[in-house]
């Protein structure tokens, strides 16, 4: 049984003009200790599906789905508290832009160290003494001397480590990380992703990324989901897609990588769709 | 042939004034670095964030005066620290910013965005700014109509083609694209790249092209100068740099650099697998 197990969920937003679909039965299921990529461009409702999980989609957004369950548990109906028991805690979740996810008033330690007293019931002793801990297993230098930081005195890399860190402060089964390096360099980039993998093969997590970077999903995935306009294209292993991708997008995605580029010009996905169009 | 743009020990030092607690002190950004791109070519300047790439991409762009060294264009030396620079020398020289979504005011319509730099820099008649605008408008991809339109009504893709539009409405000979693409989207950065490329095909423009990612340097640049810590560490031609690059600074970009190629996923996925099965129950 998968961990957490989705199919033919569909988002709707209520906006001035409409209802507008973001999300268009879509099946996504993640197996523990398993790395599941969901890539997209922007607007291909990749962020839309997994925001619905941890039920973080304001009130205009209409959620439906054939099934929805976490471990066996059913989500759709499930009474708040029980909800916010999972979420936050079984669940967790990290987001794009690292210096924006924190609180700019307060420093690093004390919003770790709220995490763990609110959620977990810790001491402040304890709760001191476990954000270290946590501090030392992402990769902070000098932990100690950072809990007193506020995230302004942090370059983007290191709040991302502490997002990192107060996701994993309540040792989840599933992580979701949306889009975690796109605001950093690559050479922050390469340290962040080789840091979630670590850890989720040292906690032996399920975790699922969301990204529009073909270069992230070779380098992380154990299985992809193609997302375009809030459908699903393509599921595969990742050395499948990326060796004889089915979906003429997942190809389009594929040869706009600019190291794909044959000669002078960069095949573009609408260039793509006007070619299988005349086929 | 002169260079378009050269630069010879290029300096730059900001100050951090003192508080209560901390003395005032010197940063040297960029340490002496020397350049020059001749016309209708490109050089990318590669290296992660604090490097000093934007703090030499404003220099060139004639944003701010370097703190020493020689900055030249078309082989006459500029130093905006003495003396202003009058429209015919900002004509020359435009720039592209990183973030389309910022660099576009929200409340000025697109027509205006484009003519503005007409109005300040030349005295263009009305009808005729317009006329150019329009045209331009559709040099870049976009249509005529879109000229009343605000900022809000485009995408990310469509905000960086007008923001390219606005730095060419002056018939620059130099472009100053900073991180141009690092925001969009893959499919939308590759339109943009080609639009970049005919663009300079057609109007024989010289990029000065800043990234950290290096699979667009490969696509773009001609020259590419690697800097790190305000110091260029490595300068050639983009297939010396790419065939052999020799700096380990140059070489630890290259290995963060993902790597989209089948056989190396292929022992990702073996090396994951005999972790796994390796590791107790």
């Amino acid at each position: 049984m998968p961990l957490l197990n989705i199919r033919n969920l569909t988002v709707r937003f209520a906006t001035a003009t409409g209802s507008f679909t973001a999300v268009d039965g879509i099946d996504v299921s993640v197996d523990r200790g398993e790395v599941l990529a969901i890539v997209g461009e922007s607007g291909s409702g990749k962020s839309v599906s997994m925001l619905a999980v941890m039920g973080l989609l304001p009130d205009t957004a209409t959620i439906t789905a054939d099934e929805m369950t976490y471990d066996g548990q059913d989500i759709r109906d499930m009474s708040p508290a029980l909800r916010r028991k999972l979420i936050g805690r079984e669940i967790t979740m990290i987001f794009q832009e690292p210096i924006a996810s924190l609180n700019p008033s307060f420093t690093v330690g004390f919003q770790i160290e709220e995490v763990l007293r609110l959620n977990l019931r810790m001491s402040r002793g304890q709760a001191r003494a476990r954000a270290l801990e946590l501090f030392q297993a992402v990769g902070i230098p000098a932990p100690e001397e950072k809990l007193k930081a506020y995230p302004h005195q942090m370059s983007g890399g290191q709040c991302q480590r502490v997002m990192i860190a107060i996701a994993l402060a309540s040792n989840p089964r599933l992580l979701i990380a949306d889009e975690p390096t796109t605001a950093l360099d690559v050479t922050i980039q390469k340290q962040i992703l080789d840091l979630l993998l670590k850890l989720q093969d040292d906690y032996d997590m399920a975790l699922i990324l969301i990204t529009h970077d073909m270069g992230v999903v070779a380098e992380t995935a154990d299985r992809v989901v193609v997302q375009y306009k809030g459908k699903k294209m393509e599921e595969a292993d990742v050395l499948s897609l990326f060796e004889a991708p089915k979906h003429a997008y997942t190809r389009a995605l594929l040869s706009a990588l600019p190291e794909h580029a044959e000669g002078d010009r960069l095949p573009t996905v609408s260039d793509y769709f006007e070619q299988e169009a005349s086929r | 042939m002169t260079a378009v743009v050269e630069g010879r020990a290029i300096v730059q030092d900001y100050h951090v004034p003192g508080g209560i607690l901390a003395k005032a002190r010197t940063v040297r950004a960029l340490k002496g670095v020397d350049f020059a791109v001749p016309k209708g070519k490109t050089l990318a300047i590669v290296g992660e964030s604090g490097s000093g790439k934007s703090t030499l991409a404003r220099i060139i762009a004639l944003i701010d005066a370097p703190s020493g060294g020689e900055l030249l264009l078309d082989g006459l030396p500029v130093d905006i620290g003495k003396r202003r620079p009058d429209s015919a020398l900002r004509s020359k020289v435009q720039m592209v910013f990183q973030n389309p979504y910022g660099s576009l005011n929200p409340r000025q319509k697109i027509g205006n965005v484009l003519t503005e730099p007409l109005v300040i820099n030349t005295d263009t008649p009305a009808a005729e700014r317009r006329d150019r605008a329009e045209a331009m408008l559709q040099k870049v991809g976009l249509l005529p109509e879109h000229y009343n339109r605000y900022p809000h009504m485009f995408s990310g893709g469509q905000r960086q083609r007008i923001a390219i539009a606005r730095a060419l409405m002056l018939n620059p000979s130099l472009l100053v694209l900073d991180e141009p693409v690092s925001a969009l989207d893959l499919s939308v950065q590759a339109q943009v790249l080609n639009l970049l490329a005919d663009l300079q095909d057609e109007l024989e423009l010289t990029y000065v092209f800043v990234s950290h990612d290096l699979s667009v340097v490969r696509y773009i640049a001609d020259e590419v100068m690697v800097i790190s810590n305000g110091e260029a560490v490595e300068q050639g031609t983009r297939d010396q740099i790419f065939a052999n690059p020799t700096h380990p600074y140059t070489q630890q970009l290259f290995n963060a650099t993902p790597v989209t190629d089948v056989e190396a996923i292929r022992q990702r996925v073996a090396r994951r697998r005999m972790a796994r099965e390796a590791r107790p129950a």
